[in-house]
């Protein structure tokens, strides 16, 4: 697939298929294209030429409801942490299982475990605006994963957080992804790529002048 | 069954997608005043159709039943033609009853153009005869060749000259009573959706979070739309009871007063008014409807 903005050509040529529980770094520069690579994954945005199958289905024949049906087997974490600030931390991590309908006590006691896996479990009253930096993305993370997802697409899902915090979420990353989730991680931190290349096979993909391109072994 | 369902189901609401959607600030107030500012002049709109609607019906039922001889002739031969013209009458097929007016009568009729103490005997005025019809009514025409051709002097009025024009005038207010109730719901869903617009772009922000989890349109439009409906609902409930005090304050229906006193609501009429909230519901409804779908289908 191609894409384009308003500004010029942002992909040519761009061939990709994240196969069932693989692991995937995509790297390359600030304003490479890696925030609108995963939006394009994630159907957020429609390629300009080309295909984007979420699932096998082409997301230019999808409706919107099959997007957002989609979208409840993609975790998506957002660089900016999007939560809703009026509701609490809680609340917020329950907003898929609340948007899908599920009102089973079962994905409620997942939710307890999941804050507890993510060190959150005494922050579930506090407000998005009172979390640090760290805990505003462990959250995010756990938001993306409260659905059980089969895909987790995180863009600098350690952008905001210290070395210890970010070994910690690769951690959970990695060990999501020896239960079979699929992981793709936009990031410009090589050290937290050759970090996680210790513990799984990782493709590492690159951003550069408009392609996708295998990253060599420097990394 | 199911689409009642369905209203009770909406009206119940989900709790959950409520908290999601924030309080949506001035809007609230805007469409709760608007539908109630609406829900007021509706009433008036509608009493003063219904009204206009009484009148040309009465008008038109009333002059249709009647008509008037008038005999014009020297004083001598009044009497004896005034006989002559209730004799043809009576023979008349059509005519329930006719009876010449007495004097009495004559100057209650022109006292509001030449005041009570008009001095009849002096003046060479007309004798009247009033004519009431049976339900199938006379032979105007025959009844005028009749009438020439035994009472030279008399002249049938069936009123059929400026009947025509009040009761076309009637139905005309009638008419602009509901075009004016139309144009009302239009301007309310306008507000409505310009209020409900306001509120999504405030909340861009919280519909992108609920569609990055997987929430569809329905579910983000149907928390919008609740919200505006019930506001209108309540809005329209308050502008429809301070509408229906202010009728009631009107003066009542009275022949001193005229047309003017009779704008009221009468008998079963006054239960229309239920039907104003719930309208305004529905117009908020639809109008929250296209405009949460349409800023939905703008959005990733």
């Amino acid at each position: 697939m191609a894409h384009s903005y308003s500004g010029g050509e942002l992909f040519n040529e761009v061939s990709l298929r994240l196969a069932p529980g693989s692991f995937h770094f995509l790297t390359g520069p600030s304003g490479s294209g890696k925030t609108t690579f995963l939006k394009l994954c994630y159907g957020a945005l429609v390629p300009s030429s080309g295909v984007v199958r979420i699932f096998d289905d082409d997301v230019r024949q999808m409706s919107r409801d099959d997007i957002a049906l989609a979208r409840r087997r993609v975790g998506v974490v957002h660089q900016d942490c999007q939560f809703l600030d009026h509701l609490s931390l809680q609340e917020n991590l329950a907003l898929p299982l609340t948007v899908s309908g599920h009102e089973a006590l079962d994905d409620y006691a997942n939710l307890k475990e999941l804050m507890g896996w993510v060190g959150l479990t005494s922050r579930a009253d506090a407000l998005p605006p009172e979390l640090s930096g760290g805990e505003r993305q462990r959250a995010a993370l756990a938001r993306a994963l409260i659905m059980s997802p089969d895909v987790i697409l995180a863009d600098e899902p350690t952008g905001n957080v210290d070395w210890e915090m970010s070994q910690r979420l690769l951690t959970l990353l990695i060990e999501l992804n020896r239960m079979g989730k699929t992981i793709m991680i936009a990031t410009h931190d090589l050290g937290l790529i050759r970090a996680a290349k210790n513990h799984v096979q990782a493709r590492v993909l690159r951003i550069s002048e408009r392609r996708l391109q295998l990253a060599g072994a420097d990394l | 069954m199911s689409a009642l369902r369905s209203v009770i189901d909406f009206a119940i609401g989900d709790a959950q997608a409520e908290k999601a959607v924030p309080p949506t600030g001035f809007t609230v107030r805007l469409t709760v005043f608007s539908a109630a500012a609406m829900a007021f002049l509706v009433v008036f709109a509608l009493a003063l159709s219904l009204a206009a609607g009484r009148l040309a019906d009465r008008w038109s039922d009333e002059l249709a039943r009647s008509a008037t001889v008038r005999i014009s002739a020297p004083v001598e031969q009044m009497a004896a033609q005034t006989e002559a013209a209730l004799n043809v009458l009576r023979t008349t097929e059509g005519v329930e009853s006719a009876r010449a007016l007495t004097l009495e009568e004559q100057r209650e009729l022109l006292a509001p153009w030449f005041g009570p103490e008009l001095p009849l005997d002096a003046l060479p005025l007309p004798q009247m005869i009033e004519v009431i019809e049976t339900a199938s009514g006379f032979d105007g025409d025959g009844l005028r060749l009749r009438l020439a051709g035994e009472v030279p002097g008399a002249v049938l009025d069936n009123h059929a000259r400026w009947r025509g024009p009040l009761v076309s005038a009637a139905s005309s207010l009638r008419l602009l009573g509901w075009v004016s109730i139309i144009l009302i719901a239009f301007a309310t869903g306008a507000m409505i959706t310009l209020a409900a617009n306001a509120a999504l772009a405030a909340n861009a922000q919280v519909i992108a979070v609920m569609r990055l989890v997987g929430a569809r349109d329905s579910y983000i439009a149907q928390a919008f739309m609740r919200r505006f409906t019930l506001r209108a609902l309540a809005g329209a409930a308050a502008g429809t009871v301070f509408g229906a005090l202010a009728l009631l304050l009107l003066p009542s229906a009275s022949e001193e007063g005229g047309f003017l006193t009779g704008l009221g609501l009468q008998g079963a009429h006054w239960l229309l008014l239920i039907l104003i909230p719930i309208l305004a519901a529905v117009v908020a409804f639809l109008a929250t409807r296209l405009a949460a779908h349409n800023t939905l289908r703008s959005l990733t």
